[in-house]
């Protein structure tokens, strides 16, 4: 199975629908990511973006609608109560290991150190031996600063300490997407530098990377595809340059002027 | 050394004689037999602790996560183990079995329903089962969960997730009310004294029964009870200390 990068999408969301009970939250959102692709979902709390990152390594099930990774779409059926559930769950298992997740509360195993936390699932999912995995995982860390904190517990270390460290644990996966959910969202305002530093030389280095964020400036100056959510579905989306230059949507013009002051 | 040994002795017959309410000297007389007490009090502990514990795992799992056939039949072993004393769980086993026809005519009954020793450690294994699936269940369900959206989103099995991050993280949490249950257990012991069985406070009663001295055998019989109790403590601040390090404060950690 050897694809062409060029024409499979790294990532394809299809027509996607979630609902929380009486709450429509994805209302049929369209996505692809083509490989290198950086995509900054923007829009106000209760747009569904995070929803979105969530349903497409179906930590949440979408009610209905595809996701395709490097052209294998993930099969869906229903269970007996008619609700949508995975065909196969070890496609899914499988997928996931290929989409990096990052979340804005690092979610960091506590009982394991730095090091360990970045080798863990190169050992238990990918398979790797313990040396390999161990020489994986200090250059990864190498990468993002955290080479000589790879001994401490996540509680000993700062939330930009971890979130790099999450970071970390996700890369040395070598994913083909990165899914980032809010990653300086809990961070104080003087450690969001540093986590978007390290994002921004992942954007540089190629990766293919979706990011939810709140963060404007990384939208505009790293990504080089913006989508707009509203309500559960897309209200514009485009290049950065004409997404922010000149919003065509009165909405995003209001988003914007609101995340601005 | 033979000499001072003597002379130590003396000394004890002297003191016990003339001047301690204690006869010390019946003491060190049987003072074996105590240690042989200590032998067996560790020993069906130990046991009853690693089967207990075993059986822990898998029916903590199955209550954490409320398994639709195995959830109350696991919950109503657990809360008559838990709501009912230990000593009266033994008795209905070594005493109450023997009832039974079929029990006495099982294949089992004679190596083992018969004999004080497997009663004791059938009802003190299925006693801690209960007390230790209860909290490990605790400790299981305060996951926190994000870690384990995290070992979902890097591509955990389900399996791999709960042997990996759930359970070691739950280990943890539960080791310092573990310890307690330990303790618990050696102090619960005692119940085999109450069916023929010669363990440490057997040997106080021992004493008690044959001299009619009760402070001998029973202070002799608390002694014992304190050390055992002295090096489990130990053990357990070895283990948390080891196994703990990541629930310490920030600034005393790596030092």
């Amino acid at each position: 199975m050897t694809h062409p990068s060029e024409t499979v999408l790294a990532l394809k969301v299809e027509d996607m629908h979630k609902r929380f009970g009486e709450v429509e939250v994805l209302k049929g959102v369209h996505l692809d990511a083509a490989v290198g692709d950086v995509i900054s979902l923007l829009g106000a709390s209760g747009s569904g973006k995070s929803t979105l990152l969530r349903c497409i390594n179906l930590l949440e099930t979408p009610d209905s609608g595809t996701v395709s990774v490097h052209g294998e779409t993930i099969g869906m059926t229903t269970d007996k109560t008619g609700q949508p559930v995975p065909s196969d769950m070890s496609q899914v298992i499988r997928l996931r290991s290929r989409l990096g997740m990052v979340f804005q509360s690092f979610n960091l195993w506590q009982h394991m150190t730095v090091l360990e936390n970045v080798t863990e699932a190169l050992v238990q999912v990918l398979k790797m031996s313990k040396p390999d995995a161990l020489d994986r995982a200090r250059a990864t860390l190498d990468k993002v600063g955290m080479f000589d904190r790879q001994d401490y517990y996540p509680a000993h270390i700062s939330g930009g300490q971890q979130q790099r460290a999450a970071i970390a644990r996700a890369l040395a996966m070598e994913p083909e997407v990165m899914l980032f959910d809010e990653p300086t969202s809990a961070l104080d305002p003087e450690l969001v530098g540093e986590v978007l530093k390290v994002m921004r030389a992942l954007a540089d280095e190629g990766r293919t990377m979706i990011v939810v964020t709140h963060e404007i400036g990384f939208a505009r100056d790293v990504s080089n595809k913006v989508i707009f959510l509203h309500e559960g579905a897309i209200e514009s989306q485009g290049a950065p340059a004409q997404m922010f230059g000149n919003p065509e949507s009165e909405r995003f013009r209001q988003f914007l002027s609101n995340a601005l002051h | 050394m033979a000499e001072q040994e003597r002379t130590f002795f003396e000394y004890l017959a002297y003191i016990s004689e003339n001047h301690s309410p204690l006869d010390f000297m019946l003491v060190a007389d049987h003072i074996d037999k105590f240690f042989y007490g200590a032998l067996l009090t560790i020993e069906i502990t130990v046991l009853a602790l690693l089967i207990g514990g075993a059986m822990a795992i898998p029916l903590a799992v199955a209550r954490a996560y409320r398994h639709p056939w195995l959830n109350g039949p696991i919950f109503g072993f657990t809360y008559f183990f838990r709501g009912t004393p230990l000593l009266v769980q033994t008795y209905l086993v070594y005493y109450g079995l023997a009832q039974f026809d079929f029990v006495r005519e099982s294949f089992l009954w004679g190596p083992i329903l018969s004999n004080a020793w497997w009663c004791a450690l059938i009802t003190f294994s299925l006693n801690t089962a209960g007390y230790t699936t209860e909290f490990l269940r605790g400790a299981i369900e305060n996951t926190p969960k994000g870690e384990i959206e995290a070992a979902q989103a890097c591509g955990m099995s389900p399996r791999r997730m709960m042997w990996r991050v759930v359970l070691p993280s739950a280990f943890r949490r539960a080791l310092p009310a573990y310890s307690n249950e330990v303790i618990f257990m050696l102090h619960s012991s005692v119940v085999l004294s109450t069916i023929t069985l010669q363990d440490i406070l057997g040997v106080g009663r021992w004493l008690n029964g044959r001299y009619y001295l009760a402070y001998e055998g029973f202070i002799t019989a608390m002694i014992f009870y304190m050390i055992l109790v002295f090096f489990i403590s130990k053990g357990f601040r070895f283990w948390e200390k080891r196994w703990l390090g990541h629930l310490r404060p920030r600034d005393t950690a790596n030092t």
